[in-house]
């Protein structure tokens, strides 16, 4: 049985289809890689997803449960994180304290919840500033701290939105390499990219979006050869 | 009771309501372009309230000729406060520039009680009791006029917004800020321009309200809650809504005085408020947020 | 639980905390008549913002009706009193009652509609003045005429019925504080207080992280409503009358957020430092006009706006996040300079 199932969703924004019809399914352990050019619903399929809004038709399944429509916190407590494609850290708050409202999620016990979050912190490779204000770090920084909190909630799926974006090709090596550590690690993987270095190395599966619809899915290499793919992203002059 | 005396206070409370809906009128402007909550809205109507009364006790100028000058002196007043204490607020969170507003409320309410005292303040007029008889109703000549000159001052506003390029740049303002710093405009002085003009209405209300209603320095912040009730009512952004808004306020305000007492009129305000934040919080012709 | 309490909690903040605390419980042997008055608005203004900072400066969300809920409280304590001789301590449970209840529904009605930022605070300001209006009216509690207690005489001071001294009423407010300073400590440090600093941060964000945030925000509007009505317990029976027009007047509800705004919204200390220097500052400026022979109503009040005023415009976080950097109770760092070892 796939982690995620998503079946006929369709979205509309007053007459506006931003998601026709997508279907697709993601395996347990995957990375599974949504791209596309711009506005092509790739982040209203996140949202879908994540529960900020209903379908207005199709539904989204996950571990064999029907998720769709259900509101954001619920989405979360039943295993699925995710991060902002514009990141929303608390900057007022520590970035350890940041991390902690994460971990509370499945740890009431305050001293358990920090000591989690330390763990997440290491990981990400933020424990050094952990007593910083996360209003006062860099963009990399806050990438990080964004995947941090969203792993303290001890997610079975984490939604990636953009992750990449902004990043320096070093940071992005580094971000994917703690990714893919994740990965090995059983956490499954949805992601909207945009930085093909990152999609081409990291995603076991591609699903190409292009005016809301689903124009080509498989492996990597395959799907960035589609001539539906190389003409949504560079017109029909490229074919 | 006889029909007349629902249909006297019926249009009794339609003509002050106009005067509410210029006051709201003010505020509408305000939030509609710059986005501030005026909370010392109500406050500086009461500032020209005791203008005019001042000018006729010592130079017998009647309220009505003044509504011009007052409108003059607080689009003043409204742009320098803009430039000076707002313009830099206005990367600042919502309720930072509510609370800047509100300290202002605070100032203005007591300073003019430091000034004038407690005591209520009114003008009496030539014509303070006449009336004009239309068939069985009969109505004051103060509320006739203060709402015909409620209704001149807004359909000059609508025209400017609507005729005036200035007024146009404003709106377009209102509509996208960053689109109108692209295409040029100079944001900040439209801002300050709209926040004087907003204080014109309130210079203009506060001259004609002074004919119906007397002043106290506690008007100001029941003055400010009575814009928001309007404003709110009639929907945010929305210049004709303030309008409405004020006539139903006034009506429900004189209803509610007829049938109950007249000092738990503002209980149904309040209670009109509540349900319209709660059912329909983009107010009657307002727009849905998107 | 003790743990909770202190963990992490610097020695030479016990130290200072144990000084200031000292010095309170001291204060009636060293103070006059008149500054002991002083103290105890100063107190009633630290409690009453350290209930209102729960639900602003923790969880976000602008209350400017709080006076209703120490206005229910005392309401319903001092009819208690006056109608059936039951005493404030007994009446407390009922006055929080009262109190929480309307906070609930206020916050049901809000927060489930979606109601928020100014407008939230607009609907607060409007149920506040349905009530000045309607307590007017309400004849069991006499309405505009005011509602009286039965002044005996001073010289025992009878705590059950909270009859007597200034100085009883003293302790009283200062271990009200002083509870409800340490409750608000514990709050922070626990899941709820994570949960409401995250939602005032960044709702949507929090609510991506499995927070439920119309709950939080609903406890957060129970718990700061509850605690302000033991306010009002004090309030009635320390000032002995109450009228509607002044008791639901939203000059008071602004009275009870100078102190948090001015000291630091969101801090443990701010609230009471910030009564500290504004009703110190406020009666140092009455004072000194008295020596003048100048008797201006209203002078105070427009002390408050300058300073609510200046503090927006200079200090927006309030006077103590400075302050604790000074004193090094700030566990925050700047950008780190060495990682640790």
């Amino acid at each position: 049985m796939a982690m995620l199932e998503v079946a006929g969703v369709s979205k509309n924004f007053s007459g506006l289809r931003a998601v026709a019809d997508v279907s697709f399914s993601v395996p347990e352990g995957a990375i599974f890689a949504v791209i596309g050019p711009n506005g092509a619903g790739k982040t209203t399929m996140f949202n879908l997803i994540a529960g900020m809004f209903a379908p207005n038709r199709g539904t989204i399944t996950f571990q064999g449960e029907r998720i769709d429509g259900h509101p954001p916190d619920e989405v979360c407590r039943r295993g699925i994180g995710r991060t902002f494609q514009i990141v929303r850290p608390f900057p007022a708050l520590t970035v350890e304290d940041n991390v902690m409202v994460g971990a509370l999620l499945r740890h009431s016990d305050p001293r358990q919840a920090m000591a989690r979050a330390h763990d997440v912190l290491r990981r990400l490779d933020l424990y050094d500033k952990r007593l910083q204000a996360a209003g006062s770090l860099t963009l990399p920084d806050r990438k990080r701290l964004e995947v941090a909190r969203s792993l303290a909630t001890e997610p079975k799926l984490l939604l990636l939105d953009e992750v990449m974006a902004g990043l320096r090709p070093t940071e992005t090596d580094r971000m994917v390499a703690i990714l893919r550590d994740l990965n090995a690690g059983g956490l499954t993987i949805l992601l909207i990219e945009h930085v093909m270095r990152a999609v081409m190395s990291l995603a076991t599966r591609v699903l190409v979006l292009h005016h809301g619809a689903a124009i080509a899915e498989g492996l990597p290499a395959d799907v960035v050869r589609e001539p539906a793919v190389v003409q949504s992203y560079l017109g029909a002059e490229a074919l | 009771m006889p029909a007349e005396i629902y249909l006297n206070v019926a249009i009794s409370g339609l003509l002050t309501g106009l005067v509410y809906g210029l006051m709201a009128l003010g505020l509408s402007v305000i939030f509609g372009v710059v986005r501030v909550v005026n909370f010392a809205h109500g406050e500086m109507m009461t500032v020209a309230m005791y203008l005019a009364v001042v000018l006729f006790a010592q130079f017998h100028l009647d309220p009505l000729l003044m509504m011009l000058p007052l409108a003059a002196l607080l689009f003043v007043a409204g742009y320098a406060i803009q430039m000076t204490l707002i313009n830099p607020f206005i990367s600042r969170p919502e309720h930072s520039q509510f609370m800047l507003l509100l300290a202002m409320a605070v100032i203005i309410v007591n300073g003019l009680l430091i000034v004038f005292g407690p005591d209520a303040r009114s003008v009496q007029t030539s014509y303070a009791f006449d009336s004009f008889a239309f068939g069985p109703v009969i109505v004051d000549a103060t509320k006739l006029y203060a709402g015909i000159a409620a209704l001149l001052v807004a359909a000059a506003l609508f025209s400017f917004f609507r005729f005036a390029p200035i007024g146009k740049a404003i709106r377009a303002c209102a509509d996208n800020y960053t689109g109108a710093l692209v295409v040029g405009l100079n944001v900040k002085r439209l801002y300050a321009l709209s926040f004087g003009l907003g204080l014109a209405c309130v210079g203009a209300a506060g001259a004609i309200i002074v004919l119906i209603v007397d002043v106290t320095p506690p008007l100001g912040p029941q003055m400010t809650l009575l814009a928001f009730i309007v404003v709110i009512t009639g929907g945010l952004g929305s210049m004709p809504g303030a309008l409405l808004g004020g006539v139903l306020i006034g009506l429900t305000e004189a209803m509610a005085g007829l049938f109950f007492t007249p000092s738990a009129k503002s209980m149904f305000s309040f209670a009109l408020l509540v349900l319209v934040l709660l059912f329909r919080p983009q107010g009657i012709l307002g727009k849905k947020p998107s | 639980m003790m743990d909770l309490l202190l963990h992490g909690v610097p020695r030479h903040a016990l130290v200072l905390l144990g000084l200031v605390l000292a010095a309170l419980i001291a204060a009636p042997w060293f103070a006059n008549d008149y500054l002991l008055t002083v103290l105890i608005v100063i107190l009633y203004f630290a409690y009453t913002g350290i209930a209102w900072n729960v639900m602003m400066g923790f969880a976000g969300q602008l209350s400017l009706g709080h006076a209703l809920y120490v206005g229910l409280g005392a309401y319903a304590t001092a009819a208690l009193y006056v109608h059936f001789g039951i005493g404030p301590w007994v009446g407390m449970p009922v006055a929080i009652f009262i109190s929480v209840a309307s906070g609930v529904v206020i916050g049901f009605l809000a927060f489930r509609f979606g109601v928020a930022g100014v407008y939230f605070a607009i609907l607060t300001i409007a149920f506040c003045e349905f009530a000045r209006v309607g307590f007017d009216h309400f004849g069991w509690v006499s309405g505009s005429s005011g509602l009286f207690l039965p002044v005996s005489n001073y010289t025992r001071n009878d705590l059950v019925n909270l009859r007597g001294q200034p100085v009883m009423f003293y302790y009283v407010i200062l271990a009200l504080t002083a509870v409800a300073f340490v409750l608000c400590h514990l709050l922070l440090r626990s899941r709820v207080g994570y949960f409401w600093q995250a939602i005032r941060e960044d709702e949507v964000a929090a609510r991506s992280l499995g927070i439920n945030t119309f709950r939080y925000k609903m406890i957060a509007i129970a718990v700061s409503s509850g605690m302000t009505a033991p306010a009002g317990v004090f309030y009635a029976f320390y000032y002995n009358n109450l009228f509607p027009e002044q008791t639901f007047h939203i000059l008071r509800s602004i009275e009870i957020i100078l102190g948090p705004i001015i000291g630091g919204v969101g801090t443990l200390f701010g609230p009471i430092i910030g009564a500290f220097l504004i009703t110190g500052l406020a009666e140092v400026l009455q004072e000194f006009l008295t020596a003048y022979g100048l008797d201006i109503p209203g002078v105070k009040r427009v002390f408050y706006g300058v300073c609510l005023l200046l503090v927006i415009m200079a200090l927006p976080h309030g006077i103590w996040p400075p302050l604790a950097r000074l004193l090094r109770l700030d566990k925050r760092q700047e950008k780190s300079k060495e990682p640790e070892a």
